[in-house]
């Protein structure tokens, strides 16, 4: 390839990430009609592909080609007479002034929060609304979302037509609904649940789309939309701290524990920009459990060395966490916390009182590491073994493997 | 659009007596409610049914038709009524669903695919 091919499929890449979304939240809205906005921009991110050279500004190009696209498809559909009672509606507008800056207008905001709400709506299913938000806001192809959850295309392409034709039989609209709070939290579930994915499997990520970076762009342009919301910023900042410590999290596709960690290798950049971002989400003085965790997140980032971590202040921003969402997993981190703060034996004794977590692997990995600590070899190696056969990540099960061995 | 919105009730469950005194209050709540469908413009029709108990099923199989005493399904939430609604979209709906004086049910919203006008 020369590199002139290089670097406009490079722009086409970017355009379909960075501006489809804005582009088809402004089609779905004036065609009042998801789908076939959605056919009309991968039809112009098709014509990109044959490019001579890349426009001056790609984003309007996207839109004015996907614009045409739309009502070339709303002709053929009357002709045919069988699709889209607005097409007749549709076609009898003038012809849009199709402004160059139009995608950067700034009602564009409306009609992204609107989409990414639309993705996340309660009535779609959580893999559905995981999909879909991929897919329509972030701009990635199904076979990209397919592959960096390891799922197969097919599956996925039937999650993503079977969301649609939800959408448009069930009636589900486009709109900023009055509860906007509560829809903000389901859009932040899912992205901290794209987010969680690509933490939990970066070691595997061979040329998969990274799904940490995804979920920041993702969470970044939600709190451009709702620079007001201190959740949204919270979560940026815990995907931001995530990230800043991804380096030194894995050697060798082994797990190396926080702990363990080699603090060099951290981002000290990205450490102060997660900071400065939960400073201001702080700022707006709502507290709320993605910041609780941003603010735990930071205390670790912010330590020097692991023996300088302020375990005490760690245990009490978990028993707030509890008090908001309560979750045997929460008293898990908060039971790992206790045992930094006041022993070995106060963490395992806070263990014992949590019911629910048998499957969870996370749960026996903790006890083998408090047992391990408080000299009980035997009940540690049992409580790894279990953990190692819960656990599906190859770097994690690494590790385990290890912890049993050194027994 | 049009939504029907199938109420399901623990079958298990007791509907309040007419004799009892809470009925009123109960049938208040309802009165108010489909008056409030009816003002917004929403109410097409809606009913209350008797219990599961005095259903009847007809299984037709080849042609061939079984008559069975009881539901077509046996599970632990029945059909306990309906309503027929007029909806600008879902999340209209919805609102207009989870505004019934229920203190338990499972509401299930589906939009109407033909209905024939007389």
């Amino acid at each position: 390839m020369t590199a002139d091919a290089v670097e406009r499929r490079q722009a086409i890449t970017r355009l379909a990430r960075e501006e489809s979304g804005h582009v088809l939240a402004l089609l779905a809205h004036r065609f009042g009609d998801l789908d076939l906005a959605d056919e009309s921009v991968q039809d112009a991110l098709l014509a990109a592909a044959s490019w001579d050279e890349i426009p001056a500004n790609p984003a309007g190009w996207l839109y004015t080609v996907a614009h045409n696209r739309g009502i070339d498809r709303l002709r053929r559909a009357a002709a045919e007479r069988r699709r889209h009672q607005s097409a007749a509606y549709l076609l009898s507008l003038p012809d849009e002034e199709v402004s160059e800056m139009i995608v950067e207008h700034s009602d564009v905001g409306d009609e992204q929060l609107r989409l990414v709400l639309l993705c996340c709506h309660p009535a779609l299913d959580r893999d559905a609304q995981i999909a879909l938000t991929l897919r329509l806001v972030g701009g990635l192809s199904t076979p990209e979302i397919a592959a960096a959850f390891l799922i197969p295309e097919a599956t996925l392409a039937q999650r993503i037509v079977r969301a649609k034709r939800k959408i448009r039989d069930a009636g589900i609209p486009l709109s900023i609904p009055h509860s906007l709070d509560e829809r903000v939290d389901a859009v932040l579930t899912v992205l901290y649940l794209i987010y969680n994915e690509g933490y939990l499997s970066r070691s595997s990520a061979g040329g998969r789309v990274d799904l940490v970076d995804e979920a920041i762009r993702l969470t970044s342009a939600l709190a451009s939309l709702l620079p007001n919301n201190a959740e949204v910023l919270g979560l940026l900042a815990l995907e931001l701290y995530g990230r800043a410590r991804a380096a030194a999290r894995f050697a060798s596709d082994e797990l190396i524990l926080l702990d363990d960690q080699d603090r060099t290798r951290w981002d000290s950049a990205g450490i102060e920009h997660a900071n400065r971002v939960l400073a201001s989400a702080l700022a707006l003085e709502v507290a709320g459990p993605f910041q609780l965790q941003a603010w735990i997140a930071s205390q670790h980032a912010n330590a020097r060395t692991a023996a300088n971590t302020d375990w005490p202040a760690i245990v009490s921003a978990y028993a707030q966490l509890s008090l908001l969402t309560p979750s045997p997993v929460i008293t898990l981190n908060r039971a790992v916390a206790v045992s930094m703060a006041d022993g070995s034996h106060a963490g395992l004794a806070l263990l014992d009182t949590i019911t629910g977590l048998d499957d969870y692997h996370l749960y026996w990995a903790t006890r083998g590491e408090l047992l391990t600590r408080t000299g009980d070899p035997d009940a540690a190696a049992d409580a790894f073994r279990r953990a190692r056969a819960l656990a599906t990540n190859p770097a994690e099960q690494k590790h385990l493997d290890r912890r049993i061995a050194a027994l | 659009m049009e939504y029907m919105l199938f109420l399901g009730e623990a079958e298990a469950r007791e509907r309040i007596a007419p004799t009892d005194p809470a009925f009123g209050e109960y049938m208040a709540g309802w009165m108010a409610y489909n008056q409030k469908l009816i003002d917004g413009g929403h109410w097409i029709s809606g009913a209350q049914l008797q219990p599961a108990g005095t259903a009847t099923t007809i299984k037709r199989v080849d042609s061939v038709d079984t008559i069975i005493d009881g539901p077509f399904a046996e599970t632990k939430e029945q059909l306990g009524g309906y309503y027929l609604i007029e909806a600008k979209d879902l999340d209209e709906a919805l609102a207009l669903a989870s505004a019934m004086p229920f203190t338990d049910a499972s509401i299930e919203v589906r939009p109407v695919a033909y209905r024939p006008q007389p």
